[in-house]
């Protein structure tokens, strides 16, 4: 039998070609993030500050909604469908098959944060990034949390038809708490401790470091990554307990 | 495979599913069944809605847990998911999903990737009679056709063993046909197959043995032929008399009670009009054991 290397990376090979192939789902997932910096670059534009505050804004929103968002659904959808009961069903070990979706995800957060820093270079003078290292492992980390959420908010969504209102009613107060179109530091108090607390916040911090000049070093970004640690194994509990194959009856 | 030991074994197995909300209290789905499918049987499980079919099935399959009993499947326990097990069994749930935006070729080229010994993809497409449809996305597919990829995913591992969980629900009567010919050419090919259905005719068509299934107990067991003239099961015969009343006489001996009517009405100088001789069919012998009465 296939080596699970060999076979994750054919399971990962074929959510790619699945993803493509779904065109307009594709083009939608990739223009998502310029339309809003496009928009928002207009209305800033020129005011330095605040761009600096939008650009990683809208990196860390692109990597809730491609991990978190999509992976909610799409774990919700193939649980419903009956395709995660098919796939039990094979020899091909759970594990893979779940790492392969996960990796699809992770692909396309990568994928979205390198349309951010090239816009955030060509179309607002923001440089290559200051600090690659700290970008890399607020990435890496906030990847990995938010794609853990994303799977175990897919075990409270009972059904494909809800998951649209379900995901949007975490994902539109997340995003506007922590500070993507604006500076938290406008927020009042109560609101800036809870969005601080949450995981959103803390990795545009840490992205803010790795792509705007003057805002320190990894060092000075630890408690956010600590946060941002926290709810990865949040995440891993959650995502694990309550997985299920199949689809809820009734 | 070498070995004589049964392909599935099934020794008093029960499944209760926990009270749920709103939906009363514990249902006893399986409620102590035995049988065993030999190897290169087909054994077919019949039985009406709600029966325990899916559950039994699931739980050879090793989606479900039982509640109590022994089961074994070539072997192993399926209730540990061993990765072998899986690599040599093929499964028809009886409904599931799958990618809509990968064709039929692609789909099976990628379920091939996680068995051992695949079989081809051209033939296992030929074998579900998907030749025309190989290059078109599933979400085009019909219906049945949609069912006849699930037979292909299922044998495109080439297992031992495969489980069809009511495999020509929404078929057109030529297409349960062009199913029933590929099921019986896994017989051909030496493979075990457990399948449900509601429908006697394929029953009758394709199983050595058949259980029917009600309630989660086994009523009756044997081949077709034997549950349609078992035990307590007698010929019936009809004839219209010289005033052309429709008379019926049942009988384990229809030879001699023929051999009589026809002499009698020889002698009398009488015709024996719509003169018939039935055995009870399976179907029979199904409504009667699965009737509410
Ligand atoms: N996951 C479950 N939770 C609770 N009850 C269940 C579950 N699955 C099945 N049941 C119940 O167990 C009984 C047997 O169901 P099962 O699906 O095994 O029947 P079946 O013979 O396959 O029926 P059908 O021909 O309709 O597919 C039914 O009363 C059903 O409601
Ligand atoms: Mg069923």
């Amino acid at each position: 039998m296939r080596s699970a290397g060999a076979l994750l990376w054919r399971e990962y090979r074929f959510e790619r070609r699945m993803f493509w192939r779904n065109r307009s789902a594709a083009f939608f997932n990739f223009l998502l993030p310029l339309i809003f910096l496009a928009l928002f670059g207009a209305i800033v534009a020129g005011h330095r500050n605040e761009l600096d505050v939008i650009v990683p804004g809208i990196a860390g929103m692109s990597v809730m909604s491609t991990t978190f968002t999509a992976l909610a659904y799409n774990l919700t959808f193939l649980r419903e469908q009956g395709v995660l009961k098919r796939i039990r069903g094979t020899p091909l070990p759970s594990g893979v098959y779940l790492c392969g979706l996960a990796l699809n995800a992770v692909t396309n957060a990568a994928i979205q944060i390198g349309i951010v820093v090239v816009a955030g270079r060509v179309f607002f003078g923001l440089g290559w990034p200051p600090q690659p290292l700290t970008l890399i492992v607020f990435a890496v980390v906030g990847v990995a949390a938010f794609a853990l959420l994303g799977a175990a908010l897919s075990h409270a969504i009972p059904s494909f038809e809800s998951a649209p209102a379900i995901v949007n009613s975490v994902f539109v107060p997340v995003i506007l708490v922590s500070g993507v179109f604006f500076d938290v530091k406008h927020v009042p108090g109560f609101l800036r401790d809870i969005a601080q607390a949450l995981p959103l916040e803390p990795l545009i911090n840490g992205l803010t470091g790795g792509l705007v000049q003057g805002h320190g070093a990894l060092g000075s970004h630890l408690t956010a990554l600590a946060v941002i640690g926290l709810w990865a194994v949040v995440g891993v509990v959650l995502a694990v307990r309550g997985f299920s194959w199949e689809a809820r009856r009734g | 495979m070498p070995g004589v030991e049964a392909a599935i074994e099934v020794r008093d197995l029960r499944k209760s599913y926990p009270a749920s909300r709103g939906a009363g209290g514990a249902i006893d789905a399986v409620r102590g069944i035995d049988f065993s499918v030999a190897r290169g049987e087909i054994f077919g499980l019949l039985g009406p809605n709600g029966a325990g079919k899916t559950t039994t099935v699931e739980i050879l399959e090793g989606y479900r847990q039982r509640t109590a009993g022994a089961v074994s499947v070539l072997g192993f326990d399926p209730s540990e998911r061993p990765r072998e097990l899986r690599a040599r069994v093929g499964i028809v749930l009886q409904s599931s999903g799958i990618y809509a935006h990968a064709t039929v070729a692609e789909l099976l080229a990628h379920f091939a990737d996680f068995y051992p010994r695949p079989r081809k993809i051209d033939q296992v497409i030929e074998l579900a009679g998907l030749a025309e449809k190989r290059d078109q996305q599933a979400r085009h597919l019909s219906g049945g056709q949609r069912r006849r990829l699930d037979l292909a995913l299922a044998l495109i591992g080439d297992p031992e063993l495969i489980f069809l969980d009511e495999p020509t629900t929404g078929f057109d009567p030529a297409a349960r046909r062009g199913a029933w010919q590929t099921i019986r050419s896994l017989r051909e090919l030496g493979k075990t197959v457990l399948l449900t259905t509601h429908y006697l005719d394929e029953a009758q068509e394709l199983a050595d043995r058949v259980a029917i299934i009600k309630g989660g107990r086994i009523l009756a067991e044997g081949s077709p032929a034997e549950l349609g003239v078992g035990a307590g099961s007698r010929y019936r015969v009809a004839y219209a008399n010289g005033n052309g009343e429709l008379t019926i006489v049942e009988t384990d001996d229809p030879t001699r009670l023929l051999n009589e009517l026809t002499s009698a009405a020889l002698a009398r100088g009488e015709q024996l009009n719509a003169l018939s001789v039935t055995r009870p069919s399976l179907e029979d012998v199904y409504l009667e054991l699965t009737s509410d009465a």
